[in-house]
C-alpha cells in the first residue's frame, strides 16, 4: 500500500517534470511518479540494499550522502526537490531545505509530526519518549534525531522566507478532516508542505 | 579449456577477422585507407537485432573478452567474471560484441601489421589514433554487423572513456552507456606515469626509433618496465598488503597491516641488488609476461590515446555541454581504492550528467583492489552490474 503522503504529493508534480528524491529508500515513490507522471528521475542514496532496489526497479539512483553535500547540484537544476519523512534523520534540516529550494523550483517536504496528540499523552503520562508503530525507535537508537512540529516547521519557513504553497496535515488513516484542519498540529500525525523560495 | 571450467562459461570461442575497405579519416587529419579489425561475439542476436550489446577494452585488452581458445587454454578471456551465461552480461541474453581497437597487436591493423603502401611494418609510421577514432571504426563495425542501436555499450577505463565518445557522438545509437572506474580525462599524474612507460620503451637499445621489427628484436625490457609501473597504478596499497603480506597465513588484517605487504622471497635479505621482496618478483612477472605478448609501438599508441582524450575539447571545455544531445541512460561504477581514476573522477562525469539533466545512476563500491577491482569478481560490483542488465534485457527482449 503507498504511503498517505506519497498519494498526495503526486499531485503537486507536473507530468514530465524533472524530480530529485533525496533519501529515496527503494525507488517505489519514484517508480511510481515515473510511470504515472513520466517524470524524469533521480533518487539519493546510501543504504546499499535500497540502491540495488531502484536500479531493480530501473529508477535512477545515486550514491551520496545528503548530510554530506548537495553543493554538486546546480541551482533550479530540478523542478522539484522530494524530502519525505527523512527531515527528522537528517543532520542539518535547515540547510537541507536550504540547499534543497536552491536545487528545485519547488520543493515538497514531508514528516512525521512530533506535535501529534498521541506523542503528547505519551509523553505527559509516561513521561517518556514517544514509542509507537508509527516511531517504533528508543530515543538512544532512533535514527530520528531533529523531530518537530507543525508549528515547528512553519516557524522555520517564516524565518527563512520560505513560501509554503499547501500545506496538508495528514492521520494515519490518511483523513484530512475538518478536525485536522483546525487543530493540525495536534491531530495530524504525518506533516506534507509543499514550498518555494 | 582447463577441465573444471565453470559451468558458467561461454566455453571454446573463435575470432574472426573482419575486413574494411572504407578510408577511416582520423582524428590527426591523417587516415587509413584499409584495416583489419579483429572480433569475437558471443550469445544471439535477436530478431528485433535489439540485444546487442558492444564491449570496449581498455589499454592492454584485446577482443578476447570472455571463454577459451581451445582445451588448453588455461586462462579465460580477460572479463570472463562478467561476461557468460548468467553472469552480468548475460549471454543468454543479449549478443555480445568485442573488438581489437585500431592500433593493437592482437590481431586488428596496428603498428605490427604490414604497412601496404610500403610493403613493411608500419612501426612508428603507424598514425595515433583517437579514443574517436576507435568509435568511429565501432560504427563501421556496428553497420557491418547489421545493428541500429546498441543496448548498451560497456567499458571500463579506457574503454568507459570510449563509451563516453559514443554517448556524446552518437547518441542515437545506444540505448545505455555503462562506464566503470573511469575519468573524464587524465590528470597531470596519471599522463605522467604514461610518461614514464613510453620512456621507458623508447629507451630500450632493442627499440631502433620503433623500427624493432625489422631487426628482428623487439624493446623486451622497456615493454617490462612499462608494465611495471602501469601495473603499480591498477593496484592499490592495501591490495599489496593483501597480496604479499605473510599469504600464508589465513587473511589476517593485523598480520597484513603489521608487515605491509613485505613478505620476502625466500626468507632473508640478500644484501645486495637482488629480488629480496615478492612484490618484485610479481612485478617481475608480471612486466615479463606483458612483454612477451604484447607490442611495444601499440603500447606507445594506447598511452597517447589516454592522454589526449578529453570529451570537452570540442565544448569550451564544458562537459554537461559535451552530454547535451545524449540520450541514452548512463550507469556508472567506481571503486573506494582506486587512485589512478579515484570516485571523484566519476563524480565529475556524474555531475556533469546531472548539469545536463541526464538519466544517471551511480554506485560507489567499496572494494581493496584499486583500478583492477573492475576486472576482478567483486560481489557488490557484480551484483549491481547484474541488476541493471537484467532491467535492460527486460527492456530490450520484450
Amino acid at each position: 500500500m503507498m504511503r498517505p503522503d506519497l498519494d498526495i504529493i503526486q499531485h503537486w508534480i507536473k507530468p514530465g517534470s524533472r524530480v530529485l528524491d533525496l533519501g529515496c529508500g527503494d525507488g517505489s515513490l519514484l517508480k511510481f511518479l515515473k510511470t504515472e507522471k513520466n517524470v524524469s528521475e533521480i533518487g539519493l542514496e546510501i543504504a546499499e540494499k535500497n540502491i540495488r532496489l531502484c536500479l531493480e526497479k530501473g529508477v535512477n539512483v545515486i550514491e551520496q550522502d545528503l548530510n554530506k553535500s548537495l553543493q554538486n547540484f546546480k541551482e533550479k537544476s530540478f523542478d522539484t526537490v522530494l524530502l519525505t519523512q527523512t527531515l527528522q534523520a537528517v543532520n542539518y534540516p535547515d540547510v537541507i531545505i536550504d540547499e534543497m529550494l536552491r536545487i528545485g523550483k519547488n520543493c515538497i517536504v514531508t514528516f512525521p509530526n512530533f506535535g501529534n496528540w498521541r506523542s503528547r499523552m505519551y509523553l505527559f503520562f509516561k513521561g517518556r519518549m514517544p514509542v509507537s508503530n508509527f516511531m517504533p525507535y528508543e530515543w538512544y537508537n532512533t535514527p530520528n534525531i531533529h523531530f518537530c512540529t507543525v508549528r515547528d516547521f512553519d516557524e522555520l519557513c517564516r524565518d527563512k522566507n520560505i513560501k509554503i504553497i499547501t500545506r496538508t496535515v495528514v492521520d494515519h488513516r490518511h483523513q484530512g478532516s475538518w478536525m485536522i484542519r483546525l487543530w493540525p498540529n495536534l491531530l495530524g500525525e504525518t506533516a506534507i508542505y509543499h514550498i518555494s523560495r | 579449456m582447463p577441465k573444471t571450467v565453470r559451468e558458467n562459461s561461454v566455453g571454446i570461442v573463435t575470432p574472426q577477422c573482419l575486413h574494411f575497405d572504407d578510408p577511416l579519416l582520423l582524428r590527426s587529419g591523417k587516415s587509413i585507407n584499409s584495416y583489419d579489425l579483429m572480433i569475437e561475439t558471443y550469445g544471439s542476436l535477436n530478431a528485433k537485432k535489439s540485444n546487442a550489446i558492444l564491449i570496449c577494452h581498455a589499454l592492454s585488452g584485446d577482443h578476447h573478452a570472455a571463454g577459451y581458445h581451445s582445451e588448453d587454454d588455461s586462462k579465460p578471456g580477460w572479463w570472463d567474471h562478467c561476461i557468460g551465461p548468467g553472469k552480468p552480461i548475460d549471454t543468454d541474453k543479449f549478443f555480445v560484441v568485442c573488438l581489437n581497437n585500431l592500433g593493437g597487436c592482437a590481431g586488428s591493423t596496428g603498428p605490427s601489421s604490414i604497412n601496404p603502401d610500403t610493403g613493411t611494418f608500419y612501426g612508428p609510421d603507424f598514425p595515433i589514433v583517437t579514443v574517436r577514432d576507435w568509435v568511429k571504426s565501432q560504427v563501421a563495425l556496428m553497420e557491418r554487423l547489421g545493428i541500429e542501436q546498441w543496448a548498451a555499450v560497456v567499458g571500463g577505463s579506457l574503454g568507459g572513456m570510449q563509451v563516453m565518445r559514443w554517448a556524446i557522438s552518437y547518441p542515437e545509437r545506444l540505448k545505455h552507456a555503462i562506464m566503470i572506474a573511469v575519468a573524464p580525462k587524465l590528470s597531470a599524474q596519471n599522463i605522467a606515469f604514461n610518461e614514464v612507460a613510453r620512456q621507458s620503451i623508447t629507451a630500450d637499445p632493442n627499440f631502433h626509433n620503433g623500427r624493432y621489427l625489422e631487426h628482428g628484436t623487439h624493446p623486451k625490457k622497456g615493454l617490462m618496465l612499462a608494465r611495471m609501473v602501469g601495473h603499480i597504478t591498477y593496484l592499490s596499497d592495501s591490495a599489496m598488503r593483501g597480496k604479499f603480506g605473510k599469504d600464508e597465513e589465513p587473511v589476517n588484517s593485523d598480520a597484513i597491516a603489521g608487515n605491509f605487504g613485505r613478505d620476502l622471497r625466500t626468507g632473508q635479505l640478500s644484501f645486495g641488488l637482488n629480488v629480496d621482496f615478492q612484490v618484485e618478483s610479481y612485478l617481475h612477472y608480471q612486466g615479463e609476461r606483458f612483454s612477451e605478448q604484447f607490442d611495444a609501438n601499440t603500447y606507445l599508441l594506447m598511452t597517447k590515446a589516454l592522454d589526449y582524450f578529453d570529451p570537452t575539447v570540442d565544448y569550451e571545455g564544458s562537459l554537461s555541454a559535451a552530454f547535451a544531445n545524449s540520450s541514452c541512460r548512463f550507469l556508472l561504477m567506481s571503486f573506494s581504492s582506486d587512485w589512478r581514476f579515484p570516485p571523484e573522477r566519476s563524480r565529475e562525469i556524474v555531475d556533469a550528467l546531472l548539469e545536463a539533466g541526464k538519466q544517471v545512476s551511480y554506485l560507489e563500491i567499496e572494494a581493496d583492489q584499486g583500478h583492477d577491482a573492475f576486472l576482478l569478481p567483486v560481489p557488490r560490483y557484480v551484483d549491481a552490474f547484474s541488476t541493471y542488465l537484467q532491467r535492460v534485457s527486460d527492456e530490450v527482449n520484450s
